[in-house]
């Protein structure tokens, strides 16, 4: 088996906001709460759930982009071969952490620099850490950009992104991305805003990326249809908290926890035979349980299929 | 035949713009029967949202209608006056546009834009009517009586896109024109509401016409789809022909290149190349430079043509190689 890249324990993540203008209460939103899971090297796990769960959250957490409120993080450092909490690292580990985990966002029109040209835009995190002379450093550009399809690249590098359609953006986001050949990148429903043709070529050039480059992914999406297809095992976020995680195939077909049944049945078949069953579930109910029990563990039911414990015979109401 | 309710024939429109006239509709044929759902699927840009727009003579100024004819109950549309239009939107046909939550006056109450629309088209009710009549519109559409009082900054997107829905029927239209109402939401929120219109739809015998580019969406929603491509039609029948014996190389790229959660993890395949740009006209297959089937029968030269393949099916004769002369 494969070892861990990445081990998230008890991460948590809350938000302050004030109740009253005027009172000046406080009232803590939990946008994360006690999540832990592992990502092997080479694997690519799936974050599901419905908007405002706090899959974002998550990864912006996960990658310091946003300081977290507790919990650890531990990562493979492949300079030392040792796992380091990320908290513990001095600056020169940190270094080595920002170079190996990178991001791709969801919208190809915002995360790029209008004013730059691609090969800027590309040029950027090899300036930052300072990587290669800077004849390297354009032969390196040449090469990401064929590597993401982006060819010739000489017709590429002096174009500013208002010039490229909305697939090339995204693959331009990957070049920028791979580029420090990272270890693991975290995908932000990277596909969501792209049509479907060019969708599924996309979602093939990472996968072909992860095999050659070896990179692991945390795909974020609400569509369980594109996670299956990119992932080899899916986290089912609710409120904060996630309720079952488990190889693909194995959630998929033998889904246990109710908002993981829900999520599922609510994912439209293109086959205009097939009838969907539909399950409703009370949220409030569930959330009561949930929240009513902070510190329940997930257990493992076997291969590796984890679920939250509580009780939730009762959520399902049938329609 | 007596039932169809909508008649669209040879349908073209272009945009002027200074670059030169884009062809955004072409020769677009198709009806609607009452009480049927109807599906227009394709990449963006390929022409669904003109099409919609055009039925209700809704198209931005610099748009021209060069041909065709848009009947709606045996009533041409195209050449009526304005204030003849108004009597037809709403009352006939209404739509619910791609982001239409967003589009919600923030400074006033949910209930007061809707009674705004129904004092328009029905002067003569009494203001308890109206207010009978949204309650039981939002009764219709699974939202609470008391969401009328709210403002929209209030709702979620969910209900705000279910107050949109309502805000659609309230005038008792025959047919519905759904332009993406899901895209902006998420999954279990799209499944509520494609529930919802299932539903109204079923209770109230209208007919849809749904548009999105979501194959699953449609194969779910719809008896009978068209597929566009740049303009056109392709490809045209009832759903379940359509998706098990699809005929178009691009309906059959389309159907490639949507994954599922059900049956065997397949590999799914992408269309490599991208729509091409509809200023001035294409001569020909407009398909044929991405088309993954070209061989040497194929004629890209040759204009396109639906033929009949089946019972109501129709397919651009390109795809049938050689035998289509």
């Amino acid at each position: 088996m494969s070892k861990n890249l990445i081990e998230v324990r008890n991460l948590a993540k809350h938000f302050e906001i004030s109740n009253s203008f005027f009172t000046g209460k406080k009232k803590i939103i939990k946008a994360v709460d006690e999540v832990s899971f592992n990502i092997k090297a080479g694997e690519s796990l799936g974050l599901v759930g419905q908007s405002g769960c706090g899959k974002t959250t998550t990864a912006r957490s996960l990658c310091l982009l946003e300081p977290k409120t507790s919990g650890s993080v531990n990562f493979f450092n492949p300079e030392k071969n040792i796992m380091e909490s990320i908290d513990a690292i001095d600056e020169d580990g940190m270094r080595v952490f920002r170079r190996n985990m990178q991001m791709i966002f969801q919208d190809p029109y915002e995360s790029l620099n209008p004013r730059w040209t691609i090969k800027d835009i590309i040029k950027e995190p090899l300036d930052i850490h300072n990587i290669g002379s800077l004849g390297e450093r354009e032969e390196a550009i040449v090469e990401i950009l064929r590597t993401v399809g982006l060819t010739p690249p000489e017709n590429y590098l002096q174009r500013y992104p208002h010039e490229i359609s909305g697939g090339q953006r995204q693959r331009v986001s990957i070049a920028r991305t791979l580029i420090m050949k990272p270890k693991f990148v975290i995908c932000d429903e990277p596909t969501s805003m792209l049509d479907v043709s060019i969708r599924i070529s996309i979602m093939d050039l990472m996968l072909n990326l992860a095999k050659e480059l070896d990179v692991s992914y945390l795909y974020i999406t609400h569509d369980l249809a594109v996670a299956r297809y990119m992932c080899n095992r899916i986290a089912v976020m609710f409120n904060g908290k996630l309720v079952e995680i488990a190889e693909t195939e194995e959630l998929l077909n033998n889904p246990i926890h109710p908002y993981t049944k829900r999520l599922i049945s609510s994912i439209p078949i293109p086959d205009p035979g097939y009838k969907r069953e539909r399950y409703e579930v009370n949220y409030d109910e569930l959330d009561k349980i949930i929240s009513s029990n902070p510190n329940e563990k997930m257990v493992d039911i076997g291969n590796e299929h984890l679920v939250a414990t509580h009780d939730t015979k009762d959520f399902f109401i049938e329609t | 035949m007596s039932d169809i309710i909508l008649d669209v024939q040879n349908l073209s429109m272009h945009y002027e713009t200074l670059e030169g006239n884009v062809l955004a509709v072409k020769d677009v044929t198709f009806n609607v029967k009452s009480g049927e759902s109807f599906g227009l699927v394709g990449e963006s840009g390929c022409g669904k949202t003109s099409v919609a727009m055009t039925l209700l003579q809704l198209q931005p100024e610099n748009s021209v209608i060069s041909e065709g004819s848009i009947k709606l109950d045996g009533k041409e549309l195209i050449g009526l006056s304005e204030n003849e239009l108004r009597k037809v939107r709403w009352d006939s046909i209404s739509i619910v546009f791609q982001g239409a939550m967003n589009a919600w006056n923030p400074v006033i109450k949910i209930g007061e834009q809707i009674r705004e629309a129904l004092r328009e088209h029905y002067p003569e009710n009494s203001k308890q009517t109206n207010i009978d009549k949204i309650n039981q519109l939002f009764k219709m559409v699974g939202l609470d009586e008391s969401t009328a009082n709210r403002f929209p900054h209030e709702l979620s997107g969910g209900m705000k896109q279910r107050a949109v829905i309502a805000l659609a029927l309230s005038c008792d239209p025959k047919i519905i024109i759904a332009d993406e109402p899901t895209t902006a939401l998420d999954v279990v929120i799209q499944d509520q509401i494609l529930n919802e219109i299932k539903k109204v739809q079923e209770l109230l015998g209208l007919s849809l016409i749904y548009i999105s580019h979501d194959i699953a969406v449609i194969a779910e929603m719809t008896d009978k789809i068209a597929v566009m491509y740049a303009g056109s039609i392709v490809e045209i029948g009832p759903t379940s022909e359509v998706f098990n014996s699809p005929k178009h190389s691009y309906t059959k790229a389309l159907l490639d290149s949507t994954p599922s959660i059900k049956g065997e993890k397949k590999k799914l395949k992408s269309l490599d190349g991208e729509p091409p740009s509809l200023i001035n006209k294409i001569e020909g297959c407009s398909f044929a430079p991405r088309c993954p089937n070209r061989n040497i029968s194929c004629k890209p030269e040759r204009d396109m043509k639906l033929i009949e393949v089946g019972h109501d099916h129709f397919v651009d004769s390109c795809s049938l190689g050689e035998n289509y002369e």
